[in-house]
């Protein structure tokens, strides 16, 4: 892209402080916010056709409607910054390099739906984020950006960084509204939303810092024109993580519905010399895997579904043909069991159980009546749970199992896997050059 | 022995609790200072961690066992954590594993005598990007991601890196 958005500040140095960011505009948005009523934000914002980056794509816009006006408890704002998903890493950036769009964007938030509090739930392990995002804090306190009678208006907003103890399942927002309330990340029965009932028990927004972080953007420049760079009910320019077997991985802005293709071949460098593309997952670990044959498919929710798989987070990971499907597939299984919290049985028993009889096929012990076994499992996960982390096992095992059917067979013939060790494959990219820089 | 923090750790639990409408949700925050300060969570620590808070201590212990990144157990000076999840996986993350067991001269899941290393197998650090890479954990509670790490050379300078700050921090199991 030409102009750079939501990575605007990544190379520009000491762009994570207030006063360069406030420079290139920075608050301005905020000012010109807090002269606009609440009605006519969250219209911009349904005009703008952003939708919920952290990987389900609700448009924000309808999500903030939801929000109740009148509450007798101070209404709350939790940014989801629990960045976990395999393959995801884009939110991490936009929190060490421009801590300060994703504050501002709180703030805007804030004061169109009239929130008091908010907690941005920051994975542990990003300790670096974490201070960031403090020390930025703490400067827009200093100038009057958070704080009490925010630029004189009656408006008061405060804002924390909460770090996780480290569980993948808090990324679920209402695992994540747990985390907060300093219990373990086991998610709740919906309804109630949290937007009626969510942290300690008020109306609570939960939205990805991505989607924040787009919100300064719509409000200076129009939630059309934002809408204007997207494809029908995808608008604005997005994030998209591209790691695995190419040439230059890292994290790049570019507008949303840009295809497969050209994020591989015009962001990420193509695939590493001498590798051929086998298969990519689009948006994070849990979406389905696609074939090489879908990458002219379009980056966005609809055009993702319709292609076989679905958006997610917009990070890639591409995989070249010395990848063992059967591996993948055992290997994710067993993020999903280590990550299970528990609670319902048939992610619990149903994620380890599918490992095992995964990872039996990939050692040469499979039986081929292990194949309908494991869509069995898959069966008997999905839509069973509380939460979508059932179905994250299941979707991405039950793809591996069909369109790679023979490979799966061929490791139970043969009584042993085929293909290399996972090993070292290098790149001449290091992580940065590779932020958000296309060629 | 009876726990209590230092002045300037007492100061950051206060502000910590100030931040929330009740002191529950205080306990993940409170937890990672508590680690700072102790060196690891023993049931000593989330006893004391109750009685500051004034929760039942089952609700620390439910707390403290579900996450990941609470050591129930001491840890080494340097905690290494090296990613293995797919996009690390693709890029030599398991390599990066066995180069540590070699060089320390223990397995994934332990420490070495000395008190000096922990070497664990972790999930997805969102790091795919720079892949391969480990999150370094020192005792003094500061974490820091090493990316990149695809070469041998670029291994021995981190390690030779870490070797060097090894005697200024504190032996976990010296803490309390």
């Amino acid at each position: 892209m030409e102009e750079l958005f939501l990575s605007r500040n990544f190379k520009i140095e000491n762009g994570h402080t207030l006063p360069v960011y406030e420079s290139g505009g920075g608050y301005q948005r905020l000012k010109k916010a807090l002269n606009m009523d609440s009605a006519t934000i969250i219209d911009e914002v349904k005009k703008s056709n952003l939708r919920g980056r952290g990987g389900a794509g609700f448009p924000t816009g309808v999500k903030w409607g939801f929000m109740p006006k009148e509450s007798e408890l101070p209404k709350y704002l939790t940014v989801n910054a629990d960045e976990g998903e395999p393959g995801t890493f884009k939110d991490r950036y936009i929190m060490e390099l421009d801590p300060h769009l994703l504050i501002e964007g709180c703030i805007i938030t804030a004061w169109t739906l009239g929130l008091r509090y908010g907690y941005i739930y920051v994975r542990g392990e990003l300790q670096f984020a974490i201070r960031r995002l403090e020390a930025a804090i703490k400067e827009a306190y200093a100038k009057g950006y958070l704080g009490q009678k925010i630029q004189g208006k009656d408006f008061d907003f405060d804002l924390y960084v909460h770090p996780s103890g480290g569980a993948y399942i808090c990324g679920e927002e209402t695992g994540m509204i747990e985390g907060l309330e300093g219990k373990p990340g086991q998610p709740r029965m919906k309804p109630p939303f949290p937007a009626v009932v969510g942290a300690f028990n008020a109306p609570t927004l939960v939205n990805n810092v991505e989607t924040i972080a787009a919100i300064p953007w719509i409000i200076e420049r129009g939630g059309e024109w934002w809408a204007s760079m997207g494809i029908e009910k995808n608008g604005g320019p997005k994030l998209y993580g591209l790691s695995g077997h190419i040439k230059k991985p890292g994290v790049y802005e570019a507008p949303s519905g840009v295809s497969v293709r050209e994020l591989l071949e015009d962001y990420g460098g193509g695939m590493l010399d001498g590798s051929d593309l086998k298969g990519y997952i689009p948006g994070g670990s849990s979406c389905r895997v696609m074939l090489p044959d879908t990458l002219d498919a379009l980056m966005g929710f609809e055009s993702m579904r319709e292609a076989g798989s679905s958006l997610g987070t917009g990070c890639i990971t591409f995989m070249d043909h010395t990848t063992c499907m059967v591996r993948i597939a055992g290997r994710l299984a067993h993020f999903y069991h280590h990550e299970s919290c528990g609670q319902c049985t048939p992610c619990r028993e149903g994620s380890g159980w599918a490992t095992k009889v995964l990872d039996q096929i990939e050692n040469g012990n499979g039986r081929m009546e292990d194949l309908d076994l494991l869509l069995d499992i898959c069966d008997n996960i999905e839509g069973n749970t509380i939460c979508a982390l059932g179905d994250s096992i299941s979707i991405p095992v039950r793809s591996y199992v069909e369109l790679f059917t023979q490979e799966f067979e061929d490791h139970i013939r043969r009584k042993g896997c085929p293909f290399p060790a996972w090993s070292l494959r290098s790149s001449a990219s290091t992580r940065a050059e590779a932020v958000a820089g296309a060629e | 022995m009876a726990l209590a923090f230092s002045e300037e750790s007492e100061a950051k639990f206060n502000e910590l609790v100030s931040r929330y409408p009740n002191t529950r949700a205080a306990l993940l925050p409170a937890l990672f200072l508590a680690q700072e300060e102790f060196g690891w969570i023993s049931v000593e620590v989330m006893d004391y961690l109750a009685e500051r808070l004034e929760l039942p201590p089952s609700q620390v212990l439910t707390t403290a066992t579900f996450y990941t990144m609470y050591n129930k157990q001491p840890v080494g000076k340097c905690h290494v954590q090296v990613c293995t999840t797919l996009s690390c996986a693709f890029r030599g993350g398991y390599e990066l594993l066995e180069r540590f067991e070699d060089r320390l001269g223990i397995k994934r899941g332990e420490s070495t005598p000395d008190g000096n290393w922990t070497l664990t197998e972790v999930e997805c650090l969102a790091s795919c990007g720079s892949a391969p890479m480990f999150q370094l954990t020192d005792s003094k509670g500061n974490m820091e991601y090493f990316e990149d790490l695809d070469s041998e050379e670029k291994f021995e300078t981190v390690v030779k890196e870490l070797e060097s700050r090894l005697p200024n921090l504190p032996d976990p199991r010296d803490m309390h």
